[in-house]
């Protein structure tokens, strides 16, 4: 190697490790400052209790009713997702293949939903809502997020299933499988790794969100017992401690947003191991 | 562990080889022809391919061998640029026909690609794979015929202990021939090979062709592939084909000793 391309090798290698490392740090930081600001008020109180009278100005009690809320409207609005994204997801992969032109349509026109900010999902929530007659709930916030977040699992799913070479199929059709028996014993089974990331991921996006439930889930002080009863989210109780004036419930909103990173950081680890653990049988 | 007991099970009714008939024809194409887009890929194929007999469809790199072998079970379906004309009998049914039952179909055909694709499971889940879909569920009737298909194959004394490992586990030649198992499993009448043994090693190669030697007593075996030497050693019955078109077909002694045409000659000659 001349020593021209010996310096060029070298500059890349460091700014590629630069670029890398820098994004890696800036992640710890995020965490860190989070950790240290919300640290003192992360108290037991703030995981079992929901807020007390005279929460907002620094009174007793804690954002159960938000984690609660946020645990509802992700994993309904996931389960929604699941059903309408598995069947969709397969349908591209194996009733489609044949028709590239309808396949590349459909994919532009789920990343086109993916890319919309969450906020256009709320609005438009937001209309269905009223003219469903709905008011700010559980429900209302649960569709919402389930739109945000379907074209989310129907795209990670549908990446990984595109991956599978088309032997596998080819090897099921000829056993004598119809294509559903073909899509769903063998494409689901091969993307199997794929299927449980696209639901944690989704299931992170939408518990992360707060945009889309700002119009729909409404906000509350309560456990909702119904689909009709409006939901805290733990973005939201975020937003609304991080606008106070007194530092203590500011505080507060850096416990809570420690409360989400550490959910997501959950879902993110158990994505990764069932990613490995299901994907041993699987072709190379 | 699956224990057998072959007392209780009927091998007659469960079909564990196929009646062998004398020797006639079991696949007819007749004028089929394939386009992709503008391009005429096979020209005018007519070709009778006898019963339990190896005929090996013989030519170089992209001229049409594979594509007329996966015509054969419609695995062009998958393919929307490929518009096929013309006439393939299976027996007496003619699967290009709109209203042929193309599963069961396919189940008359097992299919050995270039690499083994096995599929998503275990070694055992694999072989009972296809015996499902054929409706039998007992469960030792399943156990009986996956043993019988993985000994066929020579694979039972490797994996008896390790059923429910995935299949992926296996060696690429295990598991092509975990795959040809598979095949044979559905009851099949005919053997689609493409180039089984491109990806293998000399070793697993040749258990392949001792194994095609074997079926063909029971099976119509179709192969496919590029390597004169290979359809020497194993060849009823040569198809050479040229730029979609067969150029010459017969008995493979006369044929490679020969050739009528210049096309064959010359692919003979490079080929030694």
């Amino acid at each position: 190697m001349n020593r021209r391309k010996l310096i060029e090798e070298k500059f890349f290698r460091f700014l590629s490790g630069f670029a890398t490392y820098s994004l890696m740090a800036l992640l710890a930081l995020i965490i860190l400052i989070i950790f240290i600001k919300g640290f003192r008020a992360l108290t037991l109180d703030m995981l079992t209790k929901i807020p007390e009278g005279g929460y907002y100005y620094g009174g007793e009690g804690g954002v159960l009713n938000a984690i609660i809320g946020s645990l509802y409207i992700a994993l309904g609005a996931t389960f929604i997702a699941i059903i309408i994204g598995t069947p969709a997801a397969l349908y591209i992969n194996v009733h489609l293949i044949r028709y590239r032109r309808t396949q590349n349509t459909i994919r532009y026109l789920l990343d086109a939903l993916w890319g919309i900010p969450s906020i256009v999902y709320g609005a438009f929530g937001f209309t269905l809502m009223l003219y469903m007659g709905l008011n700010a709930s559980l429900l209302a916030g649960i569709i919402t997020v389930a739109l945000l977040i379907t074209p989310i699992m129907i795209r990670t799913f549908d990446e990984v299933l595109s991956t599978i070479p088309i032997g596998l199929q080819e090897a099921a059709l000829a056993l004598g499988s119809t294509k559903t028996e073909t899509a769903f014993k063998v494409l689901f089974k091969q993307g199997l790794s794929g299927f449980i990331t696209a639901i944690l991921l989704s299931f992170g996006r939408g518990i992360g969100d707060a945009a889309s439930v700002l119009f729909t889930a409404g906000y509350t002080d309560l456990i909702p017992q119904n689909m009709d009863e409006p939901a805290a989210t733990l973005p939201l109780a975020i937003f609304f401690q991080l606008s106070s004036p007194i530092p203590e419930v500011r505080e507060r909103a850096f416990a809570a947003a420690v409360i989400l990173t550490v959910i997501i950081l959950i879902i993110s680890l158990t994505a990764r191991y069932l990613t490995v653990r299901f994907s041993k049988s699987n072709i190379k | 562990m699956y224990v057998l007991n072959t007392e209780t099970i009927n091998t007659h009714d469960i079909g564990i080889r196929p009646v062998s008939r004398p020797n006639d024809t079991i696949v007819r194409i007749e004028n089929l022809n394939i386009h992709a887009g503008q391009h005429h890929i096979l020209k005018n194929i007519n070709i009778e391919i006898p019963r339990n007999k190896i005929t090996v469809m013989l030519g170089p790199s992209g001229c049409g061998k594979t594509t007329l072998l996966k015509c054969m079970n419609k695995l062009t379906d998958l393919h929307r640029e490929l518009r096929v004309s013309g006439k393939i009998f299976i027996e007496d049914d003619d699967i290009l026909h709109t209203r042929t039952n193309i599963p069961a179909i396919r189940q008359k055909m097992g299919l050995l690609s270039q690499q083994p694709y096995p599929l998503p499971l275990s070694i055992y889940k694999n072989v009972a794979y296809g015996i499902k879909l054929k409706g039998i569920r007992d469960k030792k009737t399943i156990a009986y015929i996956v043993e019988k298909h993985l000994r066929e194959v020579g694979l039972w004394a490797e994996v008896k202990d390790r059923l429910n490992n995935p299949a992926t586990s296996l060696s690429i030649g295990q598991q092509q021939r975990l795959c040809l198992a598979r095949g044979l499993a559905v009851k099949p009448l005919i053997i689609l090979a493409d180039e089984p043994t491109s990806a293998l090693d000399p070793i697993s190669s040749k258990i392949i062709e001792n194994l095609f030697r074997e079926l063909k007593q029971h099976y119509t075996i179709i192969l496919v592939t590029h390597i004169l030497r290979q359809a020497v050693r194993l060849a009823d019955n040569v198809v050479f084909m040229y730029y979609g078109k067969i150029i010459e077909q017969g008995n493979p002694q006369e044929l490679l000793k020969n050739p009528e045409t210049e096309k064959l000659r010359k692919y003979i000659l490079e080929g030694n």
